[in-house]
């Protein structure tokens, strides 16, 4: 119970007195993880759509892979990322083991899966309606999934926001491919780790309510952004 | 009835032809081998009971559905080609709007045909009375408006044929009117329309001819006056008498 009391304290003073180091993790964490949602959203919201709206071989397996990939252990895929980035990996000549590169690398492959497999439910439910009327239309393939994505956009915000959330506040995967160096990879979720491991109760626990904080700063932003788009 | 048509005025006209057309899922046959002409003008009605294939019909006419056997020909054209298929427009029994403004409905649709033109939408929507209704988002509008914008939005592809499954199921009189007058422009307009209707004061007022459809198939088709005084078919006698018993429960209460 002192431990939850002296958090908060902590957790205030961190935040207000404007700790260098902390902001530096808070800013490295946002940028990761940002950057890892963004990539992700480029390339799993297509890709969804085009599951929900084209038929093709290997539909079905690609569909149960996606979904099966949303459970991915994060330590798990960092620790192949690591063998592939690491030098003597097929990757090494890249150099981008313990870079924030690395880190948003992982991130990004973590949360595809999630990204493009709520998409394709989602568009899979608006398909059965908007099908025949596209069709009647003429509207071209291509067209008709840009239709759907615009259409959905409120859906597929949320959808962004679980990959956001998913990737903030993931610690397997960056610790193994970014090495919580300090002012270099070390981010909110691996500070907690690394102040756990060295019995700073009251610290880690302020951290990670600051990240919850954050978290709930960006999702009420987007809420209240989704409420002016229109229906 | 249209066989009769003389050949020189088919070529101007260039109607519909549909032949030997069948259509099964899962091996149940929907519709049984049907035959067809319609003129490329006026209204034609489709009538028959819940369950006789009419919006079945519609769909392959415009092409949504491949028949599994025969042929439809618009134009001596197959229904197969795109640019058959561009010169025609459907409203579906539950329209479907996009997820956007009333006027952003219409819009995507001219700029879909290359034809984006802000005074061509307010025209459109005008016509349809929505013009105060702009910038509503469309699925906020009332059964009735929603039914009025799927129409406009059919006619903003300017088809040459447009196809309407019960348009005026569930709405109040006045809205009915508003989209019997929608319909009467179009065909004034010189756009062929090939209507669903339940509502036999309806298809009075508006067709020039009727297809009746029973079982899957078409039990006749006649022109209006004669199908509504003296149909041929025992199916037609047999409906029309239904709707004329003043005790049936299903006649059309505004009738
Ligand atoms: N995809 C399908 N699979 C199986 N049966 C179908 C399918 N589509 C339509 N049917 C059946 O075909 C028959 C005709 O359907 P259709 O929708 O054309 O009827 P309708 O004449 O439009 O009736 P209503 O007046 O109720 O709209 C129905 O019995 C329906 O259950
Ligand atoms: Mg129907």
């Amino acid at each position: 119970m002192t431990d939850f009391s002296q958090a908060f304290g902590v957790a205030f003073q961190l935040l207000i007195r404007g700790d260098d180091a902390l902001y530096e993790i808070i800013f490295l964490s946002l940028r990761v993880s940002l950057t890892a949602t963004l990539i992700a959203c480029v390339i799993g919201l297509p890709l969804g759509a085009a599951l929900a709206t084209l038929s093709f071989r290997g539909k079905w397996l690609l569909t149960v892979v996606t979904n099966t990939l949303m459970g991915m252990p994060p330590v798990v895929l960092g620790l192949i990322l690591y063998m592939a980035l690491s030098n003597a990996g097929p990757f090494g000549w890249l150099q981008l083991l313990y870079t924030p590169g690395a880190m948003i690398l992982a991130q990004t492959l973590l949360i595809i899966p999630i990204v493009t497999a709520l998409t394709r439910q989602i568009i899979d439910d608006n398909w059965l309606d908007y099908r025949e009327q596209l069709h009647s239309l003429c509207v071209p393939r291509f067209a008709a999934i840009q239709t759907l994505l615009w259409d959905t956009r409120a859906s597929l915000l949320t959808v962004a926001m679980a990959g956001f959330a998913r990737a903030i506040s993931e610690v397997g995967a960056v610790i193994v491919v970014g090495g919580n160096i300090n002012h270099l990879t070390r981010v909110m979720t691996t500070a907690i780790a690394l102040e756990t491991s060295k019995g700073e109760l009251a610290l880690a626990l302020a951290l990670g309510m600051v990240l919850l904080l954050i978290s709930l700063m960006i999702n009420a932003s987007v809420l209240s952004a989704k409420g002016h788009t229109s229906r | 009835m249209n066989t009769t048509a003389t050949p020189a005025r088919r070529n101007v006209q260039l109607p519909l032809q549909v032949r030997a057309l069948s259509y099964q899922v899962q091996g149940r046959q929907l519709l049984s081998p049907l035959n067809l002409s319609i003129d490329s003008t006026g209204i034609s009605i489709m009538l028959g009971p819940n369950g006789a294939g009419k919006s079945l019909l519609l769909r392959l006419l415009h092409g949504l559905l491949k028949p599994d056997s025969g042929s439809i020909l618009w134009n001596q054209q197959s229904i197969g080609e795109l640019s058959v298929r561009m010169q025609q427009s459907m409203v579906f029994q539950k329209p479907v709007l996009l997820r956007r403004s009333v006027a952003a409905n219409i819009d995507y649709v001219l700029k879909l045909r290359n034809k984006a033109s802000t005074q061509r939408r307010d025209e459109l929507l005008h016509s349809a009375g929505l013009a105060d209704k702009s910038a509503q988002p469309a699925r906020s509008l009332s059964g009735g408006e929603q039914q009025r914008l799927a129409i406009a939005r059919a006619l903003a592809t300017s088809p040459a044929v447009l196809f309407l499954d019960e348009p005026t199921a569930s709405l109040d009189p006045e809205a009915t009117s508003h989209i019997e007058h929608q319909v009467h422009q179009a065909a004034r307009a010189g756009i062929k329309v090939i209507m669903v209707t339940h509502d036999l004061s309806q298809a009075r007022r508006l067709a020039h001819d009727v297809i009746f459809m029973s079982y899957g198939t078409i039990a006749e088709h006649s022109s209006a006056g004669l199908f509504f005084s003296n149909p041929a078919s025992v199916a037609g006698k047999t409906w029309l008498s239904s709707y004329l018993q003043p005790s049936q429960t299903n006649s059309p209460s505004h009738d």
